[in-house]
């Protein structure tokens, strides 16, 4: 047995070197910071995420490491004692993998370190650095890459619990805000106008006339805010209609048959190229008679219009347009705004209180910790014994203060002279963890 | 006597301010502090109407103050109940404000005792006028769904979404609850003129005789009778039914006040002053 703390001459061998505590690290390119084109340069499959997190495992610098890639972003998450050198590994990383010069994107990096890192990851996850605010998507990638690099082994205690404090923190935020309602913000408006005409969106029908990109989102946001009622689609190639009418679980129809549809559509969402008007005054005129007078709604989304705005003169017919529907979204902003305070407010309380535990992550709190509650239970201990002893001197009672002081003390000596170290290349924190764990101080 | 009616017309007052409160902050407890002093005013108005009924031994629409008072009494008790069964807390801002006044009107007119020639006593009688009382109150809140429901139009359509357009509950619900309001009041209506009817021929021997009120009444009832026809064969829905709820409130207002102040007749002993 080594008692090497307790040979009672001296107190206590010197302490070795204390190793700098890791420090998270984000680098990476956003739709923010890069264009479009660069970003596909530059952007990750989940191979090539997997071999490079292999292969910057073995580098010094780096501890922990998640990659996350979208069609927006390409970012490393990182644990390192050594900053400098992380921040070149990974670019070097990049370059190499991607097979481009790191000139060309270097400009377009950008590094948050510390509170700064852990605040934009969390802000990620949320949803509130996406280009469209509190979209739900990113959560899910942000999950899907963490996965990944669990399925790699390239996360430790610092990455596992900074992701698992992200999600909770982006749940806070999607239910404690209104950010995610109003997410895909012109849909969000179409939706809420839809509720005001219809007030209730179940049974209702929609027709979606041409695909594109904000027309789906529409449609997907109509589909959440219902839970039966038809889908038609129409599109000039039917083929691409069929499929589109496929992934939404509904009917493609021919281009020649929206006249007949708008007797039982209630919505129709509109985003063609058409040059022309596609649905006319006259052609909605005799379908009104004929759904006899249900309202109808018309979301036109489409530059050129699709829709005549002409239609919104005849009685219980609505004809929004994208400049309309900005118009409401605008109105919105004011709200919105205060929303997104909400959530910047639950972000950095997540921030404040994951700083709370990084830093507890340190040898010497840690060690403090555990002395004082080692130091309250044996002076419990004691006062317990004391009173059952008669004829103690108060002499005695004091050298039985400093006895246990000296067992508390000498006792932690071993860990603490580990913890400081506990050899090249191991991840003290997880070490500093686990023994909070052990002695239940965690938090 | 009338003094009675201060607390009356106080607390009718308050639930349309907590009403008026409601639609500028939304808050439930707005709304429900709203509907509870509406109750609280109406039990006093019930005691009211009851020791004049027990007093007198006849229902109380002798002079234009008993008229307004009682009228006001059953508008307030088919709000309150029509409410639950209508889910649109925005009525209320209507309600509220027309029971207050209706109230505060029969306590400006005074309250003289009149003779009047023929029986007050006829169960007839008492149905006639309450029939007829209860269809005016829901076609009044027919009217109140339909004002709501332009508003509401004009903000969609005109792509207005700022203060109403945020309050006011969807144009479905304005439409189907107007409708709903049209048809309790017509029914109610419809049955209150045949006993009328039946009175008449009883007291008069013969059951129509060109008294302006009963002309009047008959426009009011082919008024709604075609808004229920062509809401029935669907032509007229949302906008249009609303415009004709409107008209036929006008039109009901007119036979109810404007008959007895412009033309002669023999429901004049009601509305004397």
């Amino acid at each position: 047995m080594n008692l090497r703390g307790g040979n009672g001459r001296k107190e206590m061998t010197p302490l070795p070197m204390e190793e700098k505590q890791p420090e998270i690290m984000v680098v990476g390119i956003n739709h923010v910071s890069a264009p479009v084109d660069l970003r596909e340069q530059l952007a990750f499959s989940t191979t090539q995420c997997e071999a490079a997190l292999a292969d910057l495992k073995q580098s010094d610098a780096l501890r922990e490491i998640l990659i996350l890639s979208t069609c927006n972003r390409v970012e490393f998450l990182l644990s390192t004692s050594c900053p400098d050198g992380a921040l070149n590994t990974v670019i070097d990383c990049l370059s190499e993998t991607k097979s481009v010069d790191r000139k060309t994107f270097e400009s377009a990096v950008y590094i948050h370190c510390g509170d700064e890192a852990v605040r934009h990851a969390f802000r990620v996850a949320s949803g509130l650095d996406s280009m469209i605010v509190g979209e739900p998507q990113i959560l899910g990638q942000l999950k899907d890459a963490y996965r990944v690099a669990v399925n790699s082994k390239a996360t430790g205690v610092i990455l596992n619990r900074l992701l698992h404090k992200a999600f909770s923190t982006a749940k806070r935020v999607r239910s404690e805000t209104g950010i995610g309602d109003r997410a895909v913000s012109i849909s969000y408006a179409a939706v809420e106008l839809a509720k005001k005409i219809f007030g209730n969106l179940n049974d209702k029908t929609v027709l979606l006339v041409g695909a594109g990109e904000m027309a789906e989102l529409a449609v997907e946001h109509l589909h959440r805010n219902r839970a039966s009622g038809n889908l038609f689609v129409a599109n000039r190639t039917f083929g691409v209609g069929v499929e589109l009418a496929h992934r939404f679980s509904g009917t493609a129809i021919r281009f020649e048959e929206i006249t007949q549809t708008l007797t039982s559509a209630d919505i129709i969402i509109s985003s063609t190229g058409s040059p022309d008007y596609i649905i006319d005054h006259a052609a909605v005129r005799p379908a009104m008679r004929k759904r006899r007078n249900r309202p109808l709604f018309f979301i036109d989304i489409a530059v050129p219009r699709d829709i005549d705005p002409e239609i919104n003169r005849l009685e219980n017919a609505f004809v929004y347009d994208i400049d309309d529907l900005q118009g409401v979204i605008d109105e919105n902003l004011n709200s919105r705004h205060n929303e997104s305070i909400k959530a910047e407010r639950i972000i950095e309380e997540g921030v404040l209180r994951f700083r709370h535990w990084h830093h507890s992550l340190d040898v010497v709190p840690t060690i403090k910790e555990i002395r004082a509650k080692l130091h309250v239970i044996a002076e419990a201990e004691l006062a317990r014994t004391l009173q059952s002893m008669q004829n103690i001197s108060p002499e005695d009672e004091a050298s039985l203060h400093k006895m246990i002081e000296a067992i508390v003390n000498k006792s932690l000596h071993d860990p603490t002279v580990f913890l400081k170290n506990p050899g090249t290349h191991r991840d003290k924190s997880l070490y500093i963890d686990m023994v909070r764990k052990i002695f239940n101080i965690e938090e | 006597m009338s003094y009675w009616l201060i607390p009356v017309i106080g607390l009718y007052l308050s639930s349309a301010a907590c009403y008026g409160g409601y639609l500028f902050i939304q808050k439930e407890s707005f709304h429900r502090a709203g509907y509870g002093l509406m109750l609280a005013g109406f039990a006093v108005h019930t005691l009211i109407v009851a020791t004049k009924i027990l007093y007198y031994g006849i229902i109380p629409v002798r002079n234009l103050h008993e008229t307004l008072l009682f009228a006001a009494w059953v508008f307030a008790g088919v709000f309150l109940v029509l409410k639950i069964h209508t889910r649109l807390k925005i009525m209320g801002v209507f309600a509220a404000p027309i029971a207050t006044l209706m109230t505060a009107a029969a306590f400006m007119v005074p309250d003289k005792s009149v003779e009047i020639e023929s029986s007050l006593a006829s169960v007839w009688l008492v149905i006639h006028v309450m029939l007829i009382f209860t269809g005016m109150a829901a076609l009044t809140l027919a009217a109140g769904a339909g004002v709501l429901y332009l508003i509401q139009k004009h903000n969609i359509k005109g792509k207005k979404h700022r203060f109403f357009f945020r309050r006011l509950p969807s144009l479905e619900m304005l439409d189907s609850t107007g409708y709903t309001f049209v048809v309790i009041g017509f029914s109610a209506l419809t049955v209150g003129l045949i006993t009328g009817f039946v009175y008449a021929h009883m007291v008069w021997g013969r059951i129509w005789s060109w008294d302006p009120k009963e002309v009047w009444s008959a426009i009011t009832w082919l008024i709604y009778a075609a808004l229920l026809h062509e809401r029935l064969i669907s032509r007229w829905r949302g906008g249009r039914a609303a415009v004709l709820a409107i008209i036929g409130f006008a039109a009901m207002l007119f036979t109810f006040l404007g008959v007895n102040f412009l033309l002669e007749g023999h429901h004049d002993e009601f509305t004397r002053w």
